[in-house]
């Protein structure tokens, strides 16, 4: 079976050292559990009982492996303690390293902002539900939220940290292998907390770098009419309120930027695949996909919606 | 039909005092209960100001010339409390029913003053969240103050009405109550008038 | 003191007598006005077990939607609601009050007295209960149900992301359920400490009735941290204190230390009780008494403080210091130790006793199968590096199921299945009990075994909905088939119980051949439960019994008379009248319902309230004759005294 959002198959440091403590808690836990049962299951069936219940000599020797079993059980819970606290401290702490990304990830209902971080105001990347990673580099996450607690959940890269408003988090992942990883919110934050996913896609440093400096440019022009009549619809619609599209006039913060919608894999926050019929479906009925959505319904049809999704497919 | 080893209670008395009475464990465990209910008030107010470099956040520290005077009045109404405890267990229903009405007085003091002390506070309850706890500490306080109050006007009433041996023990355990009534407020009174200087 | 021994009118020791003293009245009046511990427990063990099937039913609303990926049975609104009110049902109205009404019923009965310390806050306590449950549910169909989960963490659940009443209905019920919790908590240990029969010293108490000790005290240090946390809440709301506001100096992370603080010991006030009732079955259906009682006490006790130690736990993925983290981790690995201990305890017990393959024995076997294994995910969890991979996902969901279902609901239908005979006088059908059991025991573990893998493969918890490309859509179906088992099951157990009402065997006093003293009186016992009172000698009160084994006597028959004993070794040492059946306790009730809901509307709600409630709560108190039952007050005033 293939899992895509597991924590039983570790891309990264984090989720590695979390993988193998897992294992050695599964085979302890089982086999205390198999012997107790096998306790139990003998003790209620035996023969040969003795003919007083109380016999005085039999309830000693059961005092005597019940302090057994309680000492067997002490080392095994001691053993499991050590380990856990040394997989904590191994893979929990930051894998401080000054060649490390800085990414800030604000939550918010029901969707991440990601945005790259940097000192030249130029080199500032701003994309919504998907963080892209260098493999093998040490990423420090930022997190922070701007409305209710929310949670950041890649199982397959570290385990979950909580977004809080009011105060922000430092959380590292790292990638060693490319692929593209599914997360989730993990703390009910509302409405559609179910629909609030996000991927992190681990590349070779080449392929980063190139992303990265795509993301970097403002939106191409429209190549043809049509895609011009786009643009215009959409700086004419009630999408410019929250949308931004850098590289035209349309600054709204309190949506996901645009900028590059269509490189992106999904839409509404990993709900649906970003495709022209999906993305159709988006625009004018987000409520019937996502209800309780902060993107209202948009009466767009016929010819301008045509030309609008022909213009943000450009976006790429 | 009995034996010579059945156990014959009849001559045990009908009525006692103190940890010998089912009354007073309940009001032990009353005890525990608001005495947990301000313990994580206090707690509350030491978590909040461990999260703000300034405290009291942008306002002057409570005026402690009222609270102070409640104080006083509150510690010395131990001393009719204890007098009316003591002779209730004595069963006197004269000096207890006067001495009753002396902690009533005390207590009406203390009620006017609590009223003033609202007053000092220098700030709302929907200021900040500073605002928010001194009030709730000082207002569940206040609540003790008025229950403590009504039980012992209704207690003095039914002295007068109808009083048995039963109401002795009554008595006795509502002095048990004002004296964790005033006890509890010590520390509140620390928390709200010197927190902001302490802490 | 002079004893009224003296009095010629006074009768002792008359059966027909105590009869007529202790007769609970008749008709609504009587329904409204009763003190009997038996009667008002026995309505509270009605009423829980519906809220039980309530919740039931939530749940399986729940898995139908859950069966598919992407099903529009229900959308996010109502399932949002139907989580919130499935845990706030079964934490809240069902686990704990269940634990604490089967504690009322059995305890003054277990332990040789007429009736519990305090009959009228007693009743007082029940419809507290009552009118905040229903309050809850009628809210609910209002559309003013809460929907925030039933932890309600803000800032999601306050004033700015929750308008409206819904956050606040879930406020008020907590002060209902609490202060019903407080009620039960403090009449178990007064009832425990000073009613004892002679010769039951501590060192002689029975188990179920020390586990329902623990718990009480639990109850009273552990319930005010939710009362302070929900009326924080209603206040954040209602008049706009900012407790949790950060924009104002307030904390969203004080709420949950708050809320868990209280939501750890929560969990162990469900499971110690049904450890209690563990016992009895296993002291009953083995023919012996429990191997190490000592062990088996000090283990109760050392959960109970443990349990306070814990709650952070519920919080790794917070940002609070990690150094503390591993102190919590070591207290809640420890805290399998003790619950280690009892396990071992029973299995001994077993081993060298004579099992016998009764419903209630059934039971413990399923519990001990499904609850050590909840356990030890439970030892998972409590590891941080685990916990922030599985925290918030189906894999908690299936931990606290296993421990709380297999851990306090096999032990509670074990009991119920044991104590139904005395409660009523007839015997459940035993086939019928075990195809409950068998059905109850594979519906659980088709239901919940799987969602341990959801949780490991990705599937977080309070979703409404999930996409197909996730794979979770198979253990979802397979979880909801197990559902309906359960509920099947449980359907089996209310056939049962009508049937054996009317159809079932007689029970006679002792139909199991038990050792406790509540089966040393008739199925069901009178309402002044012994006559004569017991005199115990030793810690098995039926098996250790003397041939001339001796009763009290002394205890007036004509008026509600208790023996009130000493705290540690159960001398007698003076006796108490217990008030006779009373509506004062009802009415309190109501306005005290009346204020909580009132505040829903208006903080002036809570003033107003408060005044008019004091009204009936004096009247409750004030001494009037009503308030002694039987022919001593009828005929003779000389039991009252004046200086």
């Amino acid at each position: 079976m293939n899992w895509p959002q597991t924590m039983l198959g570790a891309a990264g440091p984090h989720a590695r050292g979390v993988e193998s403590l897992w294992w050695l808690f599964f085979w302890v836990t089982t086999a205390v559990y198999v012997l107790v049962l096998i306790a139990a299951v003998l003790a209620t069936v035996r023969r040969n009982r003795p003919v007083d219940p109380q016999d005085p000599a039999a309830s000693r020797r059961a005092g005597v492996a019940i302090a057994s079993a309680t000492g067997v059980s002490l080392v095994l819970l001691f053993i499991l303690l050590i380990s856990s606290v040394r997989t904590g401290r191994y893979s929990i702490q930051g894998l401080a390293d000054p060649s490390h990304i800085n990414i800030k990830v604000t939550a918010q209902q029901w969707w991440w902002n990601v945005e790259y971080e940097s000192t030249i105001a130029s080199q500032r990347v701003r994309t919504a539900n998907e963080i892209h990673i260098p493999v093998g580099r040490p990423v420090l996450l930022k997190l922070q939220s701007t409305d209710v607690i929310h949670s950041l959940w890649v199982p397959n890269l570290a385990g979950k940290k909580d977004l809080i408003p009011g105060q922000e988090a430092a959380f590292w992942i790292q990638a060693d292998r490319e692929g593209v990883y599914r997360g989730q919110c993990a703390e009910f934050c509302g409405h559609q907390h179910a629909h609030m996913a996000l991927l992190v896609i681990a590349e070779d440093s080449g392929k980063y770098a190139m992303w990265l400096e795509s993301q970097r440019r403002p939106a191409a022009d429209p190549p043809d009419e049509m895609a011009k009549r786009g643009r215009d619809v959409f700086l004419s619609a009630p999408c410019v309120m929250c949308h931004s599209i850098r590289g035209t006039g349309a600054g709204g913060r309190t949506a996901p930027d645009l900028t590059h919608l269509a490189s992106r894999l999904t839409l509404a926050a990993g709900t649906i695949p970003n495709t022209p019929g999906h993305l159709a479906g988006w625009i004018t009925d987000a409520q019937g996909i996502k209800p309780g959505t902060r993107m209202p319904t948009i009466g767009i049809n016929g010819e301008d919606l045509q030309a609008l999704l022909k213009y943000l497919q450009t976006l790429k | 039909m009995a034996t010579t080893r059945d156990l014959d209670v009849s001559g045990l008395p009908n009525f006692a005092f103190g940890n010998r009475t089912l009354l007073w464990w309940a009001t032990v465990c009353l005890m525990i209960i608001e005495g947990m209910v301000f313990a994580i008030s206090i707690v509350t107010y030491v978590y909040l100001r461990g999260r703000q470099p300034e405290w009291p956040p942008n306002l002057s520290a409570p005026g402690l010339f009222w609270g102070t005077v409640n104080t006083m009045i509150m510690l010395a109404s131990a001393v009719p409390n204890q007098i009316t405890k003591k002779y209730a267990e004595k069963l006197q229903l004269g000096p207890t029913r006067l001495w009753l009405a002396v902690c009533l007085l005390f207590a009406a003091a203390f009620l006017v003053v609590r009223i003033l002390e609202y007053g000092a506070l220098n700030t709302r309850w929907d200021t900040n969240a500073y605002g928010s706890i001194v009030w709730v500490l000082l207002s569940l306080h206040t609540v003790h103050l008025l229950t403590d109050f009504v039980d012992s006007v209704v207690l003095e009433a039914v002295l007068f009405y109808k009083p048995t041996s039963k109401r002795f023990v009554d008595v006795s355990e509502n002095a048990a109550y004002w004296y964790f009534v005033v006890l509890s407020w010590i520390p509140i009174y620390v928390v709200i008038y010197f927190g902001p200087y302490l802490l | 003191m002079p004893a009224d021994a003296a009095s010629p009118a006074a009768i002792y020791d008359d059966r027909a007598v105590l009869e007529e003293t202790w007769r609970p009245p008749a008709g609504l009046m009587g329904v409204l006005s009763a003190v009997n511990h038996k009667l008002v427990a026995r309505r509270f063990v009605v009423t829980t077990m519906v809220f039980f099937l309530l919740g039931g039913l939530l749940a399986l609303l729940m898995r139908w939607q859950l069966r598919r990926p992407e099903n529009t049975f229900i959308g996010p609104d109502l399932y949002n609601q139907l989580f919130t009110m499935h845990g706030s049902t079964m934490m809240f109205l069902f686990a704990v009050p269940i634990m604490q009404a089967l504690g009322l019923y059995v305890v003054p009965l277990m332990i040789g007295t007429r009736n519990i310390a305090l009959p009228r806050l007693n009743a007082f306590g029940y419809w507290v209960f009552l009118v905040g449950g229903v309050f809850l549910y009628v809210s609910f169909l209002l559309n003013m149900g809460p929907d925030a989960g039933w932890f309600n963490y803000v800032p999601l659940s306050g004033p700015e992301f929750s308008p409206g009443h819904r956050i606040d209905t879930w406020a008020q019920l907590v002060n209902f359920t609490e202060i019903a919790a407080l009620v039960g908590g403090i009449e178990l240990i007064v009832t425990i400490f000073k009613l004892r029969a002679p010769g039951m010293s501590l060192n002689r108490l029975p188990l179920f009735c020390w586990a329902q000790l623990i718990t009480s005290f639990m109850v009273i240090f552990a319930m005010p941290a939710v009362m302070m946390a929900s009326n924080f809440l209603a206040l954040d709301r209602l008049v706009a204190t900012h407790f949790f506001n950060p924009a104002e100096g307030g904390d969203a992370i004080l709420w949950q230390h708050l809320f868990w603080f209280f939501g750890h010991p929560e969990v162990y006030i469900i499971f110690i009780p049904a450890l209690g009732i563990v016992s009895s079955i296993v002291e009953t259906f083995t023919r012996r008494p429990v191997v190490g009682y000592t062990a088996m006490v000090l283990s109760l006790v050392s959960t109970g403080f443990i349990g306070f130690g814990l709650w952070v736990h519920h919080m790794f993925a917070t940002p609070i210091p990690q150094m503390g983290q591993s102190f919590f981790t070591a207290a809640s690995m420890m805290i399998a130790i003790p619950s280690g201990v009892q396990i071992f305890c029973w299995i001994a017990t077993i081993w060298l006793g004579r099992p016998q393959w009764k419903t209630p024995f059934l039971f413990v076997l399923g519990f001990i199968a499904i609850f050590v294994l909840g356990g030890l995910t439970g030892v998972m969890l409590a590891s941080v590096p685990l916990d922030l991979q599985v925290h918030d996902t189906f894999f908690v969901v299936a931990h606290f199921h296993y421990v709380l279902i297999g851990g306090a609901v096999f032990p509670l239908m074990g009991g119920l299945h044991y104590w139904f005979p005395k409660m009523t006088g007839r015997m459940l059908h035993e086939t019928l009990g075990r195809w409950t059991f068998t059905l109850l025991f594979i519906g659980f573990n088709v239901t919940f075994f799987p969602m341990h893998l959801l949780g490991i493969h990705g599937m977080p918890r309070r979703v409404y909905t999930y996409v197909p490309d996730t794979g979770w859509g198979p253990m979802n179906a397979l979880a909801t088939a197990g559902a309906m088992i359960i509920g099947f099951s449980v359907l089996l157990f209310l056939v049962n119980a009508a049937w054996a009402l009317r159809r079932g065997a007689l029970a006679g006093h002792n139909p199991w051949g038990a050792a406790t003293l509540e089966w040393a009186t008739s199925s069901p016992p009178p309402a002044y439960n012994f006559h004569p009172l017991p005199v115990v000698e030793g810690r098995s009160p039926l098996w250790d019994r003397s041939a001339d084994a001796p009763s009290v006597i002394g205890i007036r028959s004509d008026c509600r008379e208790v023996l009130v004993t000493r705290v540690l070794d159960a001398e007698p040492d003076h006796k108490v009248e217990m008030p006779a059946p009373s509506i004062w306790p009802f009415v309190s009730a109501m306005c005290l319902g009346g204020m909580f809901v009132a505040t829903l509307f208006t903080p002036w709600g809570f003033v107003v309230g408060a005044v008019v409630a004091t009204i009936p709560v004096i009247i409750w108190f004030w001494p009037k004759e009503s308030d002694h039952a039987g022919r001593a007050y009828r005929h003779d005033r000389s039991n009252e005294r004046a200086a």
